[in-house]
């Protein structure tokens, strides 16, 4: 442990960890946004930025080891002016159209601007860079208008999903984020993972799926597994009025033991046939070659006669039942049940072969 | 009267540089020689003590960034920092076409001591003759043996401003895009490829094998006691000679213009001069008599930089040249972090709001806000310097922005 | 999987995929092992006919002929035996039926394997000693591998190699099969396979039996069931009358669906449970509609094991109700009242009937679940099996294993080999995936995978459809001209019911042991239309 001093008061943290852990650590909130506790540190968002007596330079927390009898400042004048400088800088290049934007409420960008006061920028004279937003996949919006330049999305790109599809292009003022030659995600290696979506920290990136459906604070956001292949990944449901609206991720290990949060393109992006159209609402039973639709009472009764007659006619092994890979435990343990002792036989079987 | 002093351009002139023979003749690669009868750490205690200190702008002792280097590494690295980027300055292109092997053995000096194989030297793009060169300089001293098992190579730098800054230097060898690390780690811990990395201006380098041949006293004896020794100066802009001066560190600004440089031309009065590069101070007259040593001159509010001197006289306006400076860093910017990559253009884009008499005093305001912000919050040192042009034309030149203001209220 | 998903991450020094393409059917997977290779620096082996984006960054790749698994393996083993690379403490120690392996293996030389695998045999030993010599290696497999008549002989040998070498109950080695389906994990642990119950006991076994009967109060079956296809094979003959179909559709992926169309419009009658009205529901003689993963409680066991729980998000639409209920409902009215609170209800009688899930409750599956085993309440769960070398059933069985040819080979008629797979953007029988706007804009439809030089031979170009047949049909197909697959096979996904690749399957012969149809190897034609 080394001691040092933050905003007055000795506090304590481990040998070796940054003074932004070590300010988590006391409970002392610094903001970040190009931090990503699961990423490679960038250090360049410079919101986290603290004051050290004796230094000359501000320290960016994120990245500055803590040491032993350091003095600290997380929220000097000094540094709420420069963050706040920061912030308008963002904000002169950033497209404020929160009102229709997906993002609203669960941007931190926004937080940050409402928490230092940022209304309006003193740097806008010269205008925004203006970004055409026209990426054809039917996955993922690309609004780099509301771009802070933080880079997750090329972190997570390049660490999580090993793709790299995405990058930084150009220098300075004129940098970016884009797929190489400014191409569309679709003829670069993206996989659609939306794992820059998930880290995004603005509505620069966001899901052309659950577009306009719903935003954080409208959704219950409900915790399961994903449905798809064996890998079983944790997800987010997100729900408003009793709808499926979108996929979220949970990165704590706690909840996501799988998968940290990252999702391939089936979980985070194959959600929409909860809703679909074509989806059986009521029993069906075919009469002279036609569906025709029916209480579950009368067709319960009729699979419940047509198994015992064909039971009683055939014998018990001459009924199978198809379980399914894709029903729950509990479900599969009932059909297996089902079968042998009320169908009385073992021709049970799933597709796992398949 | 103020005179030059010799140390790293004492060959210059005075042998052929395509000629090892010469170099040899003149004494070259004993020092070498000599180093090799030492320890590590005495060598190491040598440099410390001569309190030889960077020459390539931030005046770090040499010796104890060599002592960073942990002793038990398998694999490090010595990188010549030859990207010298900053417009108007040539002194390390001028070392090197005077005196190719001088930097080679200072470079084998201090690969002997951090145990170091491999050496780069990282030269600017624009100086494709350089290379070749050097190169030549490499393989005389390849075949006659003098860099035992030291094995220097070239890399020829992309056009970058901020790749001379030294992890930006190591990102762009690496093959990455040239942009800065932060730090810690600091490059003699973990450099090029994680490896302890020393990187040291070819002016540092040169300095090494008088050092070794006449010992730290000698060298600490020179010019001012906590920047000793010599240091190449160019001059530019307003002056009579303009070309490359060594002198010791104790002489002053005054000397250096008005004694060595002739002065301003056709009789006109000196208004400013900015010393160090594009983003050093700009110095009125009553701080001229300031010794060009690294600390006085700090204590003066002025960084020593890269040794540009570049004189301005009274025909000069100082929001001008400024503006100018400003498109230079918002061109610059490599955009990593978020102060330096909006701050410049948000400066250029008010500097030129004030040039064309289109700004109100709360502009003037907004960018002395944003340019003390970025000094202090900016990621590497091109961010952080950028703004002192605008802030000390502030400071000593008001009047030049005034004058455009009044325009506009006007 | 005998060990975690995790430990592909950052444990196994070596991974060794065979017959699988994680960053297209587990891509949580396949981006855990890339980073390995890539940032962590993990060796990487790939043996599969289709040059899939592991196989860009492999070590070795070995684009063996499809079918020709067993020969590959035994010929790395023969070098690693050749080349004193074995773990002959682990062998000794852990394993019986050394000897007999070995003897088989001896004459599985790398250069004999090249003229079975197509693999140079320099590869071949290259990949041997990198599997042996890096550390803890992972042996990954899906259904590249299962899905052949050798099928259970190619587990057996992927077996072999990591008992050989000693890479198994350590952190970082295993034997992996990665799961295909959420919860085909959990539908085999629950005893929905017609010889076991719920947790792989034995309906054979008395003692098992007994068990059950005791605790559903019924006397039970003691005979094996029929498998899926050997059902459907039964249906076709008349001897199976009625089947209950639960969320799942074989008129699409069960193989020879002409032969699968027969069998089911053979049946008295015909049940389907499912979300949508499947190609295999409208066959059906009532159709039952059942909630989605969303809107219902449970578990599903993932492919390391994890019981994980599913939770309700949103309501049935209409009247669909969860299958459990469903089922409840349906016993009831046939005499043997079942009624259940709740899913979680049910799991309490899983638990107490299941020894491998006996520790579970749902408070304790909270946040990160548990794996299985997990025998007692305190017990943490088992992240890797076969601890320090420790054999559930005393020692590891190597297995001598020849090579035999597929079933169906090549021939002048039929001259390409055709095999069947699955794409990144959809899965299964792409019931659900078809019906996500997303996804099925983006691959709306199958691809034919033909190397350039078999297109060239056919004079067929990119994205010409093209007429596919076998002996069992033949379907119309666009061609997707790519050096990604071996000259004389092509591939297809299955995903998609416009050209359903189970048209052309067969369905006769099957693995004799795990009944597994032949999916990856047909004998196919070509023809430009
Ligand atoms: C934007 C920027 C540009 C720089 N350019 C150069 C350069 O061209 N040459 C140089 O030697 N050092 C340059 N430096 C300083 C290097 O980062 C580094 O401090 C120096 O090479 C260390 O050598 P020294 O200790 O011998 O001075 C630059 C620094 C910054 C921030
Ligand atoms: S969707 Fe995935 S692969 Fe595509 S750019 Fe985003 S992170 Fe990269
Ligand atoms: S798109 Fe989002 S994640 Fe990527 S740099 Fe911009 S703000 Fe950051
Ligand atoms: S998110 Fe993708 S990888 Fe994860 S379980 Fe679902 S389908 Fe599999
Ligand atoms: S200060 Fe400027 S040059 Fe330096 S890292 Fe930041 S953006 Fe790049
Ligand atoms: S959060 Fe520390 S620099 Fe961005």
């Amino acid at each position: 442990m080394i001691r040092l001093t933050i905003n007055g008061r000795e506090v304590e943290a481990p040998r070796g960890s940054t003074l932004l852990q070590a300010c988590q650590l006391n409970g002392i909130e610094i903001p970040t946004l190009c931090y990503d506790p699961d990423l490679r540190l960038a250090g360049s968002c410079r919101m986290c930025i603290v004051e050290c007596k004796n230094r000359p330079l501000f320290l960016a927390s994120c990245v500055a080891p803590a040491e032993e009898g350091m003095v600290i400042e997380t929220h000097s004048d000094q540094i709420m002016q420069a963050r706040r400088v920061i912030l308008e800088l963002l904000a002169a290049r950033h497209d404020f159209s929160c009102q229709t934007c997906d993002k609203n409420g669960d941007c931190t960008f926004q937080d940050y601007c409402y928490e230092y006061g940022i209304k309006e920028s003193s740097f806008e004279d010269g205008g925004r860079r203006i970004y055409t937003v026209d990426d054809p996949n039917p996955f993922l919006e690309r609004d780099y208008n509301k771009c802070i330049m933080c880079t997750r999305c090329v972190r997570a790109c390049e660490e999580i999903t090993v793709a790299r599809a995405i990058n930084v292009e150009n220098r300075g003022h004129h940098s970016k984020i884009a797929v190489a030659f400014d191409g569309y995600l679709e003829d670069s290696p993206c996989v659609f993972c939306g794992q820059c979506v998930m880290v995004c920290p603005t509505g620069a990136l966001t899901s052309k799926v659950s577009a306009g459906q719903g935003r954080a604070f409208e959704v219950d956001r409900v915790l399961t597994t994903c449905t798809y292949c064996g890998t079983g990944c944790t997800l987010e449901l997100n729900v408003k009025d009793d709808r499926v609206v979108g996929v979220s991720s949970n990165r704590e290990e706690e909840w996501s033991p799988v998968n940290k949060g990252a999702l391939c393109v089936k979980g985070r992006f194959g959600w929409d046939f909860i809703n679909s159209p074509d989806r059986l609402t009521t029993p069906l039973i075919k009469e002279n070659g036609e569906f025709r639709e029916a209480s579950w009472d009368e067709a319960l009764d009729l699979v419940a006669q047509r198994l015992q007659e064909v039971k009683d006619q055939h014998g018990p092994d001459s009924l199978a039942m198809f379980t399914s890979a894709r029903v729950t435990n509990e479900e599969n343990y009932l059909a297996q049940k089902f079968t042998r002792a009320v169908l009385g036989t073992n021709n049970v079987d799933h597709c796992a072969r398949l | 009267m103020a005179q030059e002093y010799r140390i790293v351009l004492a060959n210059a002139g005075k042998i052929d540089p395509a000629s090892l023979d010469d170099y040899l003749n003149a004494g070259g690669y004993k020092s070498l020689e000599k180093v090799r009868t030492m320890s590590a750490k005495e060598l190491i205690d040598l440099v410390r003590s001569s309190k030889l200190r960077g020459r390539g702008g931030a005046g770090f002792n040499a010796g104890m960034k060599w002592g960073f280097v942990p002793e038990t590494a398998p694999e490090t690295y010595v990188v010549c920092n030859l990207d010298e980027g900053e417009p108007g300055t040539y002194k390390d292109r001028t070392i090197v076409e005077a005196d190719p092997h001088l930097l080679l053995e200072g470079m084998a000096i201090c690969a002997h001591a951090i145990r170091s194989k491999q050496g780069y030297i990282y030269c600017r793009g624009e100086y494709p003759f350089v290379v070749d060169h050097l190169n030549r300089a490499i393989e005389q001293a390849k075949q006659s043996g003098q860099l035992g098992d030291f094995n220097i190579e070239v890399r020829m730098g992309g056009g970058a401003y901020v790749c001379g800054e030294e992890t930006a230097l190591i990102e762009s060898i690496e093959g990455h895009r040239g942009e800065p690390r932060f730090k810690p780690p600091f490059p003699g811990v973990a450099g090029l490829w994680g490896k302890p990395t020393v990187v040291n201006n070819v002016e540092t380098f040169a300095n090494l094998p008088a050092i070794v041949k006449n010992g730290s006293e000698w060298f600490a004896s020179i010019g001012s006691p906590n920047y000793p020794g010599t240091k190449v100066f160019t001059l530019t802009g307003d002056v009579v000679n303009r070309r490359p001066f060594e002198v010791p560190t104790n002489t002053t600004i005054r000397e250096l213009i008005f004694d060595l440089g002739g002065g301003i031309p056709n009789g006109k009065a000196f208004k400013a001069v900015q010393i160090g590069g594009t983003s050093g101070a700009f110095i009125p007259e009553h701080l001229l008599d300031t010794p060009l040593d690294f600390d006085s001159m700090r204590d003066a509010g002025i960084t020593l930089g890269t040794g540009a001197v570049f004189v301005m006289d009274e025909t000069r306006d100082m929001v001008d040249v400024v503006t100018r400076i400003a498109k230079f860093f918002e061109h610059e910017s490599c955009g990593k972090c978020n102060p330096c990559r909006e701050g410049t253009f948000r400066s250029y884009e008010l500097m030129k709001k004030i040039k064309t008499g289109q700004a109100t005093p709360s502009d003037v305001e907004n960018l002395s806000t944003l340019s003390k912000v970025m000094t202090k919050a900016c990621l590497c040192g091109l961010g952080q310097a950028a703004p002192t042009p605008i802030l000390t034309t502030l400071e000593h030149f008001s009047d030049d922005y005034k004058r455009r203001l009044l325009a506009a209220i006007s | 999987m005998t060990n975690s998903i995790g430990e592909l991450e950052k444990d196994s020094r070596c991974i060794f995929v065979i017959g699988s393409n994680p960053t297209d059917n587990h891509p949580v997977i396949g981006m855990k092992i890339k980073k390995n290779v890539l940032y962590n620096g993990a060796k990487l082996i790939v043996a599969d006919a289709r040059y899939t984006d592991l196989a860009s960054i492999a070590d070795v790749y070995l684009p063996h002929l499809p079918g020709s698994d067993v020969a590959l393996l035994n010929a790395m083993m023969n070098v690693i035996i050749a080349e004193g690379l074995a773990d002959q403490a682990f062998i000794e120690e852990n394993t019986e039926g050394y000897e007999e392996m070995a003897k088989v293996v001896s004459s599985y030389t790398p250069e004999y394997a090249e003229t079975i695998t197509g693999v140079p045999a320099d590869d071949i030993r290259k990949a041997a000693r990198l599997y042996a010599q890096s550390g803890p290696a992972a042996i990954c497999y899906a259904m590249g591998l299962t899905q052949h008549s050798t099928g259970t002989d190619n587990v057996k040998s992927v077996c072999n190699l990591a008992m050989l070498t000693g890479n198994l109950g350590r952190p970082g080695t295993g034997v992996d099969p990665l799961r295909g389906q959420n919860n085909v994990q959990g539908a085999c642990d629950m005893g929905g396979l017609p010889n076991v119950y719920t947790g792989y006991q034995a309906v054979t076994n008395e003692a098992a039996r007994a068990k059950f009967e005791e605790a559903w109060q019924v006397k039970l079956p003691d005979q094996n069931g029929l498998t899926l296809t050997e059902t459907i094979n039964k249906a076709h003959h008349g001897d199976i009358k009625a089947l209950f179909v639960l969320g799942e559709n074989p008129m699409m992926s069960d193989p020879d669906l002409h032969h699968v169309e027969a069998a089911l419009k053979h049946l008295d009658f015909l049940v389907v449970e499912d979300i949508f009205l499947t190609e295999t529901a409208q066959l059906a003689d009532v159709v039952l509609p059942g909630a989605c993963f969303a809107e219902k409680d449970g578990t599903f066991s993932n492919t390391e094991r994890r019981v994980q729980r599913v939770r309700k998000a949103a309501s049935a639409p209409g009247q669909a109700r969860p299958d459990w209920e469903i089922l409840c409902d349906l016993a009831t009215r046939m005499g043997y009242p079942m009624s259940y609170a709740s899913s979680e209800e049910i799991f309490k009688e899983i638990t107490s009937l299941t020894p491998s899930y006996a520790g579970m409750t749902y408070a304790r599956l909270e946040g990160k679940g548990l794996q299985w085993p997990c025998p007692t309440i305190e017990h943490p769960g088992t992240p890797y099996l076969h601890k320090d070398g420790k054999f559930s059933r005393g020692k590891g069985a190597f297995s001598a294993i020849e090579y035999k040819p597929p079933f169906e080979l090549p021939d002048e008629e039929y001259p390409i080999v055709l095999t069947t797979g699955r794409s990144l953007f959809h899965y299964h029988t792409g019931t659900m995936t078809r019906r996500c706007q997303a996804l099925d804009e983006h691959v709306p439809e199958a691809k034919l995978e033909v190397h350039p030089e078999l297109a060239d031979k056919l004079s067929i170009i990119e994205g010409e459809r093209v007429r596919l047949s076998t002996r069992r049909g033949s379907i119309e197909i666009t061609a997707h001209v790519t050096e990604r697959i071996v000259p004389n096979v092509v591939f297809m996904p299955f995903h998609f019911t416009e050209a359903a690749a189970n048209w052309l399957t067969q369905s006769d012969l099957l693995d004799p042991v795990a009944k597994i149809p032949e999916y990856k190897v047909s004998a196919a034609r070509i023809e430009k239309l």
